[in-house]
């Protein structure tokens, strides 16, 4: 069994509300934090611990504390993002669901840290039935003097909020996610100022992941020293993993740092193996913005070395070989699947929630996606597909937002590796409707384990 | 005279309908007090979800106006907003709506069939509402369930793992309900 940090209590009875999770050993962090710790020595910790940010960017949380502006009379905020649209993630959705509390807890820990007296929880506004668990949970913390003036006698006073968002995943962006907090369309703002000098309402704004703010609450309990021994070199800690597609057991999964892909995949512990007997074709291993990996080069890097599930071993070899960790959201593709029209879907996705302030984003996505619905139905010509990279290419790192690259990545990835799949579809256009590519050569050169 | 005969055609009802009750307006107070004095205008998108789900599933101009006068801003912040997000319906929809999504990951899983047999078994293509007036059919992005594909949500909560059978059942039920509602 791997080690979990977070979800281990995730299946006791009643825990979902105070008493069984108080009783569980829950608000520790927050007893120690408010009555022992001063809120720099909070952030000290956080870093300590090396943790890094679970919404995708993996930048590290204490680092990012330690930025935020702290000007006379001007209140400041905490702001955690629970919009999760990130096509293959639905990690903090599980963990909001099960353990209400925990992210509750670590809010607190950080909003002291922070000195935040009014912290909101924007939540995606499909998830209309988590956020009345989340508002059931801070009323029992409330009632139970978790939340409010005077927390445990510290002094600290703070208030959390659940704020419903409304169908946009571009308001999982940061600055996107202060405009819409704010009232307004889910346009992105140009940086700098960056929210920790200018947020929302003009105010100092730190803005993190579910996962991230959760994890603060066993770095408190065990010290950011001990936090960061678990796992391996810039990955510290346990991560969530929302495992999906073609495998035998779909779902959400705390992972030590150090196990390998290929365990991953095929344990019992975690997704036990490709569905169906069929054999492993493809993988997107951290959300739908980052490259797509053929067999081969998910569980073995270019240099042959064994990949395993942590920062740095995903992204060994940059784009050309490798991938990201993201949001971890980890989608598995089997032998029947079609490429091409895995990507378009994708493409339609960035295409409709692209904001449209930056041309080459909302005019690239929709060309794209286009351009894929041509060749996924045996209209596409040879030339779409250098036509389609020449686009991705444009729009990557020409935009406000990073959803411009976030679109024309999995594109890029798509056509790197598969560009074979991609010409087969326009020159066998009736064959490619009638069936799949298969395999083909992707799983050729290393030897791949056919379930169970 | 002839701009008092069209008011006077426009059924009052209508005017009457976009108006929160006691309860809900104190709900929208409770709300605009999340946030800071004067930035009331934070509190639109929740509002708005409570109008929608107030005023016949949809958000009417005239509800849109209803609610920027409630928060004071100006119209056009609200119509800016209604249309920048999708879960805000511009037109009136079917009592149930059948939200599947189709992106990536429910693909891998089927969705298309899905899609496909709700359909034939409604006779509406994505977009349409039944003649009866009972069913949506709409095709969403990613809804964070993509473990538990193929999926759909409706109304406030999500139905997984949908089979041809479970969407047979989930009609059956929506009938069902709409019938003894009548
Ligand atoms: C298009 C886009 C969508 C994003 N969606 C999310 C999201 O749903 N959840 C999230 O935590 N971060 C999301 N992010 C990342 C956030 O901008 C931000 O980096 C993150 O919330 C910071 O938290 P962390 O440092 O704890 O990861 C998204 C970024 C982009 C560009
Ligand atoms: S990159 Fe796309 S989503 Fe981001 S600001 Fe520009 S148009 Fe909007
Ligand atoms: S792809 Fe359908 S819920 Fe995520």
């Amino acid at each position: 069994m791997g080690m979990k940090l977070l979800l281990e209590k995730a299946h006791v009875e009643g825990i979902r509300h105070f008493e069984a999770y108080r009783r569980e050993g829950g608000y520790r962090s927050v007893e120690k934090a408010l009555k022992e710790m001063s809120p720099e020595a909070i952030v000290e910790e956080v870093k300590k611990s090396g943790l890094r940010g679970r919404g995708g960017a993996g930048f590290p949380a204490g680092m990012k504390w330690s930025f935020i502006a702290k000007p006379e009379g001007v209140p400041r905020h905490l702001v955690c993002n629970a919009d999760e649209s990130e096509p293959g993630t639905f990690k903090d959705r599980y963990l909001m669901e099960f353990l209400p509390h925990l992210l509750l807890e670590g809010l607190i820990v950080s909003s002291y840290a922070l000195g935040s007296h009014a912290t909101y929880i924007y939540i995606r506004g499909e998830y209309a039935w988590i956020a009345t668990i989340l508002e059931t949970a801070i009323a029992e913390a409330k009632a139970n003097g978790m939340l409010g003036n005077n927390i445990l006698g510290s002094g600290f006073d703070c208030e959390i909020y659940v704020h419903r968002g409304a169908g946009a995943y571009i308001c999982g962006e940061e600055t996107a996610l202060i405009e819409s907090l704010e009232g307004k369309r889910g346009n992105p703002r140009i940086k700098p100022p960056f929210p920790a000098i200018q947020g929302v309402w003009m105010r100092p704004t730190v803005v993190n992941n579910v996962e991230t703010l959760a994890a603060v609450v066993p770095i408190i309990n065990m010290g950011g020293e001990e936090y960061a021994k678990i796992g391996v070199g810039k990955s510290t800690g346990t991560k969530l993993i929302s495992a999906c597609g073609n495998i035998n057991k779909p779902g959400v999964y705390e992972i030590d740092m150090t196990i390998s892909v290929e365990e991953f995949i095929y344990s019992d512990e975690y997704c036990g193996g490709i569905a169906n007997g069929k054999r492993l074709k493809a993988c997107i291993p951290g959300g739908s913005s980052v490259p797509i990996l053929p067999a081969n080069l998910l569980l073995k890097t270019a240099k042959g070395e064994t990949r395993f599930m942590n920062y740095e071993s995903l992204s060994d070899g940059g784009f050309a070989s490798g991938s990201m960790m993201g949001s971890g959201g980890f989608i598995v593709l089997d032998e029947d699947q079609c490429i091409v029209k895995n990507t378009y879907t994708l493409a339609r996705f960035y295409r409709h929630e692209s904001c449209g302030q930056c041309s080459p984003c909302r005019e690239g996505t929709g060309w794209m996606e286009k351009i894929l619905w041509r060749l996924e139905n045996g209209e596409g010509k040879e030339t779409d597909i250098d036509l389609l990279w020449d686009i991705q290419r444009r729009i990557e790192g020409n935009t406000i937002c990073p959803l411009g690259d976030a679109a024309a990545w999995p594109v890029a990835a798509a056509i790197r590796h598969f560009r074979d799949e991609f010409e087969w579809h326009v020159r066998e256009p009736q064959e490619a409707k009638r069936r799949n590519y298969g395999l083909a050569h992707y799983a050729d050169p290393i030897h791949v384990p056919v379930a169970g | 005279m002839h701009k008092l005969l069209n008011e006077q055609s426009i059924p009052a009802r209508e005017y009457d309908m976009v108006k929160f009750s006691e309860n809900d307006l104190a709900k929208v107070q409770e709300i605009v007090a999340h946030y800071p004095d004067g930035k009331q205008k934070s509190a639109l998108l929740p509002v708005l979800h409570l109008a929608q789900d107030t005023f016949g599933g949809w958000l009417s101009s005239e509800t849109m106006d209803y609610v920027a006068s409630l928060l004071q801003i100006e119209p056009i912040e609200v119509y800016e907003v209604a249309t920048f997000y999708s879960m805000y319906h511009l037109k009136p929809v079917g009592k149930y709506v059948f939200e599947v999504c189709q992106t990536g990951p429910c693909m891998l899983r089927g969705c298309d069939d899905i899609i496909q047999y709700i359909t034939q078994t409604l006779g509406i293509r994505a977009g349409e509402t039944t003649a009866d007036g009972l069913f949506t059919l709409k095709t969403v992005e990613c809804l964070g369930a993509c473990g538990y594909a193929p999926m759909m949500q409706l109304g406030k909560y999500y139905r997984e793992h949908l089979t041809k059978e479970k969407v047979d059942a989930i009609i059956a039920e929506c009938r069902k309900t709409a019938a003894e509602q009548n």
